[in-house]
């Protein structure tokens, strides 16, 4: 693991280690943070939010907060233009409608979960916004309420919205419902499937609301000018949807809006969506200055996030052999106060690992009076694959066969093609198994109340819009400008691979992520898209930067472009007849002026191409049988990578979804009380892992590259949480005897099972 | 309500602010003398990214008033290099990666200095447990453990030799 050695000897800087570009600043508090700015003038600005999980608003009397000394803008949803629905903003991984996130952000009629934003207001310091929420009166009328997913789905369940009619089946129902909308893959034929098995296993599972649980709270500033035109800066995913969504939501040219990333102090899919933005820049507007608005940790909770509760309904049928022949998956998600689960993306994972001749998975996206989800890592696949991997280890036992065999019979190879129609090329899970079955940790011997689960985890991987610009400057160093926020070391990766397609060394080129108005589109941080997306664009740009020195050097020497070589940052003149002295790269962009002007190229493209990846996890865990406490003891993860651009960043990526996946599985969930507020808002009481919880966790980088970039970049930074809710849970069947089929598997519900007959 | 005005000593240089009789350690220091390095992750000591000493001895500074900084020593993470020299766990976590998203980094430096200040050669479990007040959410902690551990060793190293 600490080998600093590069994996592929081919390569000069791909593979290897460098520190990453803005590590000094992290490590020195330099570093700024969306919270750690501020501007003259500057207003604090403080949000009102429904202490209601359901109400009407029936009015809102802001006089009393405006009448307050210092306070300088008050604002509620009549702020904001009301949009149409069918309003929509590309940005994360679907197109977005734009009414329902502007009712996110601040509540129109109705507060649909606790914690929904009702008013906000801007004062010259916090406590005064603080006194001015005191200040201003809501009437609401509280309304029954749901939060429980499959209660949500009964006929009688308090409506969240009155005209929601099912979306996605045959018919639309005319009665309105929860259900925002249905989805189906399918494959074959399911009852012959069925009919043909030896076995046929059938379980439910469950998983309750999880948060991303980034430790930096949403935070941003927002600055309008008298003409209209403002500037942003604030944590996100992405500063263009940032842009684009708040534009939409406010009513402003996207041109007028310049938004400008901060560091992010983690996303994991949270930062993928606007909460804070408009709100900031419509009370500037009002105030005419300024306005800084920071999440408490207690907002982040009950505000922003969080994943899906799940239920799944999980049907195999397997030949006594092994082979499934049969897979029938029911997904049930919750969607929060809004449609948009990502239930979709759980049709298409949850069987998306093995060759499963008749197959169908349904989903079903259903609104609950609980905090609008958000794209959390991998969306929907770990709770997907928390199920099938569970049953998947319940039919190895029935089988009494191994169930890495189980796997390896099943798992989908090259040449196939994913349940959701895409054809399965250069993909990597036979040989990912086979690094886990290599490990000594597979075969390690376990002691009492111990036991070992291994699951299998499967991602898409994106691609997609990126636009970048390489310049090389006149002494030979080059600037890199991409515009997508760095959320897990793609400044380093983004550097990396222009200085080995430029030949020079890694620390002459300084990678920046550039504003909205300093580059052009770029999608989100998110899908695992970045390194292979950007990765193209800088590529592409590089090379189109070394022809260009070549024909540089050509016009310096009079010769033709075809007759200059060009390697490490060097040009040498081919032509038999000459004998010219080798131009180094800074000579070359020093007589930029004279020669062909400025070397710079910007790339601007839509990413195809992309490979999924797999990750196969391993884990032993002791349960302690007076308290159903579970420790984990023995972590590793195998993962298909493509290829390790930086791989201490790749191992950085497994470990860490690794770690989130444990919390899930283990500890953390939302917990409400009877009238749908949330119990367990802090990090005290909402328990994500500690360094004292976790052993280290091996990882094993298995490289099977993707030839459609340069130096075989997959993805890598999703995969990673998608298989250890299983792998745990199956460790702890392994080392209680008993299956539990819902998360979180908390002590008492370990003891109880445990206790129970 | 009227300020209070509170003296102090910051990564070794004297300095005085105002603040309200209830603004958190955190805030005076954030927000009074502009020394951001310490991050707001909870407000209420879970997260540990406020961590600072005072005093010699480790706190969350969102938990300490800032009146209560009066007559007392701070060091902050912007103490830690001197000039443009990393301290050792400062060079650790970057040949480590040890951060990611690095907002929790100043806090875990801080917290990794003051258990090797008193503990030059802590077990894995040792770093694990006096660690556990810091959360880190991109990281699963691994390389951080292995960060502090070399650094411990290389500390040691410097002191054998000096």
């Amino acid at each position: 693991m600490n080998d600093m050695k590069p994996i592929k000897p081919d390569f000069k800087i791909v593979g290897t280690r460098p520190v990453r570009p803005d590590g000094v600043d992290k490590v020195t508090g330099k570093a700024a943070y969306a919270a750690d700015m501020a501007m003259p003038g500057m207003l604090h600005g403080r949000i009102k939010r429904s202490p209601h999980a359901h109400a009407r608003i029936v009015s809102i009397d802001t006089r009393k907060a405006l009448a307050l000394k210092g306070v300088k803008a008050v604002i509620t949803a009549e702020d904001f233009p009301e949009l149409d629905p069918s309003i929509v903003a590309a940005g994360g991984e679907a197109h977005h409608n734009m009414a329902n996130y502007s009712a996110n952000c601040m509540a129109r009629g109705k507060a649909l979960y606790e914690g929904h934003a009702v008013a906000a207001v801007a004062a010259t310091s916090p406590s005064i916004a603080r006194q001015a929420l005191e200040l201003i009166e809501v009437v609401y009328e509280p309304m029954p309420h749901v939060t429980d997913l499959l209660e949500a789905m009964k006929p009688d369940a308090p409506l969240l919205h009155d005209n929601m009619f099912t979306q996605g089946l045959p018919e639309t129902p005319t009665k309105a419902s929860n259900i925002a909308k249905f989805f189906k893959q399918e494959r074959g034929n399911l009852e012959e499937g069925f009919a043909s098995a030896d076995l046929v296993f059938e379980q439910r599972y469950t998983t309750q609301p999880v948060h991303q649980g980034y430790i930096e709270p949403h935070a941003c500033v927002a600055s309008v000018s008298a003409d209209g035109q403002a500037m942003v800066w604030c944590s996100s995913q992405g500063q263009f949807m940032v842009r684009d969504f708040s534009a939409k939501i406010v009513g402003m040219n996207q041109a007028d809006l310049r938004v400008v990333p901060a560091e992010i102090g983690g996303g994991f899919g949270g930062k993928t969506v606007v909460y804070l933005e408009p709100l900031a820049i419509v009370l500037s507007r009002k105030a005419g200055r300024p306005v800084k608005i920071v999440m408490s940790r207690d907002e982040v909770f009950r505000a922003t996030g969080p994943t899906s509760a799940s239920v799944m309904d999980v049907k195999i049928g397997v030949m006594k052999d092994g082979r499934i022949v049969a897979g029938d998956v029911d997904c049930k998600f919750q969607a929060g106060g809004f449609t948009g689960s990502p239930v979709m993306a759980a049709t298409m994972t949850a069987l998306a690992s093995y060759d499963v001749p008749h197959c169908r998975v349904t989903g079903w996206d259903i609104v609950t009076n609980t905090p609008k989800v958000a794209a959390y890592r991998a969306p929907a696949a770990p709770n997907a694959a928390f199920a099938v991997e569970s049953a998947l280890d319940e039919i190895a036992r029935e089988l009494g066969m191994d169930p890495m065999t189980l796997r390896e019979i099943n798992a989908v190879r090259n040449g196939m093609t994913a349940i959701y129609g895409a054809p399965l090329q250069h993909i990597g899970l036979v040989e990912t198994l086979d690094a886990i079955k290599q490990h000594p940790h597979y075969e390690a011997p376990l002691g009492p109340n111990q036991g070992r689960g291994l699951a299998v985890g499967f991602w898409f991987n994106g691609g997609g819009e990126s636009s970048v610009t390489v310049s090389i400057n006149p002494d030979g160093t080059v600037s890199v400008a991409t515009g997508t926020p760095d959320i897990g070391g793609s400044r380093a990766s983004s550097a990396m691979m222009v200085a080995e397609a430029l030949g020079v060394p890694y620390e002459k080129v300084r990678p920046i992520v550039a504003d909205t108005a300093s580059v052009g589109f770029n999608e989100i941080t998110g899908g695992s898209r970045v390194t292979f997306s950007n990765g193209l664009a800088l590529v592409r740009a590089s090379e189109q930067l070394v022809d260009e020195i070549r024909l540089r050097a050509g016009l310096i020497w009079d010769v033709p472009a075809d007759q200059v070589a060009y390697a490490d940052g060097i040009a040498t003149c081919l032509a038999p007849d000459r004998a010219e002295t080798p131009l180094l790269l800074g000579e070359i962009a020093d007589k930029a002026a004279h020669f062909g002007g400025p070397l710079s190229k910007e790339v601007a493209l839509n990413a195809d191409g992309v490979a999924p990846c797999f990750g196969v996890h391993l884990c032993d865990v002791e349960v302690d049988p007076d308290t159903g406490n579970v420790t984990v003891l023995r972590y590793t993860a195998a993962q298909d990578v493509g290829r390790a651009i930086h791989p201490s960043y790749v191992e950085g990526q497994i470990q860490g979804g690794a770690a989130q996946g444990i919390g899930w599985a283990l500890n953390e969930e939302y917990v409400f009380n009877a009238k749908g507020q949330m119990e367990n808002s802090g990090f005290l009481d909402y328990r994500m892992p500690i360094a004292s919880d976790l052993p280290m966790i091996d990882t094993i980088m298995v490289e099977v590259p993707n030839p459609v970039h340069p130096y075989g970049v997959k993805g890598v930074g999703e995969v990673p949480i998608v298989p250890p809710l299983a792998a745990v849970a199956n460790a702890v069947r392994d080392a209680i005897g008993k299956r539990i089929c819902d998360l979180p598997l908390s002590p008492t519900r370990i003891h109880a099972a445990m206790t129970a007959g | 309500m009227s300020k209070v005005y509170v003296s102090s000593v910051v990564n070794g240089d004297p300095v005085e602010f105002l603040c309200d009789a209830d603004t958190s350690l955190l805030d005076a220091l954030r927000d009074e003398l502009g020394l951001t390095g310490a991050k707001e992750g909870c407000g209420t000591g879970d997260c540990g990214a406020c961590s600072i000493m005072l005093d010699g001895r480790l706190v969350c500074s969102c938990l300490v008033l800032g009146p209560e900084a009066e007559g007392r020593q701070i060091d902050t993470i912007e103490g830690m290099a001197e000039g443009s020299e990393l301290h050792p766990l400062q060079r650790q976590f970057l040949e480590h990666a040890a951060l990611q998203c690095g907002f929790c980094t100043p806090g875990l430096l801080v917290a990794s200095k003051a258990l090797l200040e008193r503990n030059p050669d802590p077990s894995e479990t040792e770093i694990r447990f006096w660690l556990a007040g810091n959360l880190c959410r991109c990281t699963g902690y691994d390389k951080i453990i292995r960060a502090v551990q070399d650094a411990a060793a290389e500390l040691r190293q410097e002191r054998s030799v000096a």
